[in-house]
């Protein structure tokens, strides 16, 4: 149990990230819907820090505000979809919501009750980890990551590779007109009297 | 992991790592090379790289396990790392010519290639679940863009979609599975698993976890149920890359299949044996009733390689020494019979038309170019299973395998499968041999000659060469058991 200023904070967090879940589907302009999902992650990523998480609350932080969600409110912005028309018919599939949410809440229930009364944990072992208090979770994860797990760190690294030539290969067309690319040699070759003019400007005249 | 560990584990891991680093290699020498240059000179860098690796495999290799148990290196990886380096290479020689013909000019080609094929390599050698998955996600992304990269074609990009959306759905599966046998058992080493199954009581998760692994493992060498993707990629991706589809990575998932349900659930025989004998069954009986109909050649080689998958589980399904000493030999054979039937494939050109692919188009072959269609019927013969050629041996190994298993009805089943599936095989030479001529092909490049004749000379040799052949695969099975 977390008490005292620890359990203050967790409320706080805990309450808001559930009430801006909550109005990123309730909200009407879908760029505010992404600004509340922004604020969700957010206090997601508080709570990790206050459960000693530090680790997955940045990686939160970078990944899916940096990226995700930035991401999201550029196709929101960008793009022209009438997210009114699309939920109109929302509230038709309600009943569908209803039956997920009591198996959702049967199943939280279960696993409370087997908490409660301790039906035997799986007889399994699981990877021994530092106390946080002699290292912190950063660090105990980049002790193993790139010691033991050094190999499939590497190949998920050549994966990533072979995303980004696959990425390349099916969409990059040198041969197209009115590709502008850059051009190295004409860049360097470019000096300061070729680009620069003074000109003395009469006032009240312009060029 | 300390230092000088560190530096065995690498040492060990050799070809891969000179196959990643030659990789990076080559895109720099693409990416700079002139553009008129760039894919041959890659083409014959990473030929080069690969039979490098290839030979620094068969000579130097050593053996034992690296990375702290999640990659091992021992007789049957080198064996089944042998083929797939073989169905690599010649893959990408044949693809030389086409690429000059059919102005083929990706230098991005030969690399994801190379890449594909060290995923392959990673697969062979896994020892753990998570080498299993990142090697497999390393060669299934490279092959989806592999299949789509003749971008202007509907049919290429359609045959990469739909191959990239149902592989998606199956790693998903398959990686539902292992997250359940990590859950039910603690472990991701195979030998760990194996250890926490033997003598304990079988639990419905493992099993259910099992169950989707196996799917994932049968959707990558496309065997009923999970077959569909096989014929629309086999026909809409470029030759080439569909002779490279045939060969290297069904080499590489059937060692990985396996080497999951013998090292890693030997204790479970009993349990996943009824799954892989339905499996068998099922891609025997369609891969000989579905071909039938088919008019293009590179839909049927694929509904015949469906089949042949399933020949090939029938020893895996006796899930003994014999019955693995089976499935090596199966693949040896199977790489040797579809590398040349591709290379004949792929000299199907004509003057006017280009490249055709119809089974029409070969009509009366044996007047206008006698030689290729005497290879021809020979290696159909030996895909039909007929004595004495390669491909009767290879289904009597398997078929001995379940025999000895007591496995009785799978072993006839596989006959009369086999039976029906010769005559489609046959139809082709009688196309060849006795149908009205309807136009010769141009004379084929020098490279698909020589694959051509080698495995032309194998198959039809086979009778000769089979027992080191067979010495060598049984002594690869056993590193196994």
């Amino acid at each position: 149990m977390i008490t005292g200023l620890g359990a203050a904070f967790f409320y706080l967090f805990a309450f808001v990230a559930v009430a801006s879940a909550f109005m990123v589907i309730a909200a009407r302009n879908p760029v505010h819907s992404v600004l509340y999902l922004i604020l969700t992650f957010f206090n997601a990523a508080a709570l990790f820090l206050l459960t000693g998480a530090e680790f997955l609350s940045m990686i939160l932080l970078v990944v899916y505000i940096g990226a995700v969600a930035v991401l999201f409110l550029f196709v929101v912005m960008m793009l022209d979809v009438d997210f009114a028309s699309m939920k109109r018919g929302a509230l038709e599939y309600a009943p569908i919501g209803a039956i997920v949410g009591v198996v959702l809440g049967a199943e939280l229930v279960l696993v409370l009750a087997a908490s409660a009364f301790d039906l035997g944990r799986p007889a399994t072992t699981s990877l021994p980890m530092p106390d946080p208090a002699v290292r912190h979770n950063t660090a105990a994860l980049g002790d193993i990551l790139y010691t033991d797990y050094v190999f499939f760190f590497q190949i998920a690294g050549i994966v990533l590779l072979v995303a980004m030539i696959g990425a390349i290969v099916l969409t990059l067309r040198p041969q197209r007109p009115h590709v502008k690319r850059q051009n190295m040699a004409a860049q360097v070759a470019r000096k300061p009297a070729d680009a620069i003019e003074v000109v003395d400007v009469d006032t009240g005249k312009g060029i | 992991m300390s230092a000088e560990l560190l530096s065995e584990s690498l040492t060990l891991a050799l070809p891969e790592v000179i196959l990643a680093v030659g990789a990076m290699i080559l895109l720099m020498i693409g990416v700079f090379a002139p553009a008129g240059r760039a894919n041959s000179t890659v083409t014959g860098l990473a030929v080069a790289i690969l039979i490098g690796v290839l030979g620094w495999m068969l000579l130097m290799s050593g053996q034992g396990e690296a990375f702290n148990g999640a990659f091992v290196q021992d007789g049957f990886s080198a064996f089944m790392k042998t083929l797939t380096l073989i169905g690599s290479i010649v893959a990408l020689a044949m693809s030389a010519g086409f690429a000059r013909a059919e102005k083929f000019d990706r230098f991005e080609f030969p690399i994801l290639i190379v890449l594909a094929t060290l995923g392959m390599m990673l697969m062979i050698s896994a020892n753990s679940l998570l080498t299993l998955y990142m090697g497999l996600e390393l060669q299934s992304l490279a092959l989806y863009v592999v299949a789509a990269i003749n971008r202007d074609s509907v049919r290429s990009t359609e045959a990469g979609l739909k191959y990239f959306v149902l592989g998606a759905l199956s790693s998903g599966m398959m990686l539902y599975g292992i997250s359940l046998v990590y859950g039910f058992t603690g472990h991701i080493g195979f030998d760990q698993i194996a250890a926490a199954l033997t003598g304990a009581e079988r639990s419905v998760g493992v099993l259910f976890g099992l169950v989707f692994l196996i799917t994932g493992l049968a959707f990558k060498i496309s065997a009923v149920p999970f077959h569909m993707w096989t014929p629309d990629v086999y026909e809409g991706a470029p030759t080439p890359v569909t002779a490279f589809f045939a060969a290297a990575p069904k080499m590489a998932a059937m060692a990985m299949f396996v080497r999951v349900v013998i090292d890693g659930f030997g204790p479970v025989t009993s349990e996943w044996q009824q799954i892989v004998v339905f499996i068998a069954i099922a891609s025997m009986i369609l891969g000989a009733f579905a071909a039938i109909g088919q008019r293009n050649i590179k839909r049927l080689m694929a509904y015949s390689s469906i089949g042949h998958m399933g020949y090939a589980l029938v020893g895996l399904s006796a899930g003994t020494l014999v019955g693995v000493k089976g499935v090596i030999i199966y693949m040896t054979i199977y790489l040797a019979m579809t590398l040349g039937t591709f290379a004949f494939i792929l000299a199907m050109r004509r003057k006017d038309e280009g490249n055709v692919e119809n089974i029409e188009d070969l009509a009366g072959l044996s007047a206008t170019n006698p030689v290729m269609a005497t290879i021809l019927t020979i290696l159909m013969f030996s895909l039909a299973g007929i004595p004495p050629l390669a491909g009767f041996w290879a289904k009597w190994y398997v078929f001995l395998a379940a025999v000895e298993a007591g496995l009785y009805p799978l072993a006839i089943i596989g006959v009369l499968a086999s039976v029906v599936g010769a005559f489609y095989y046959l139809r082709i030479i009688k196309i060849m041999w006795f149908d009205e001529p309807a136009g010769g092909f141009v004379p084929a490049a020098g490279e698909l000659r020589l694959v051509m004749g080698v495995s032309g000379l194998f198959v039809l040799g086979y009778v000769l060469i089979g027992g080191p052949i067979a010495a060598t695969a049984e002594a690869a099975a056993r590193a196994l058991f």
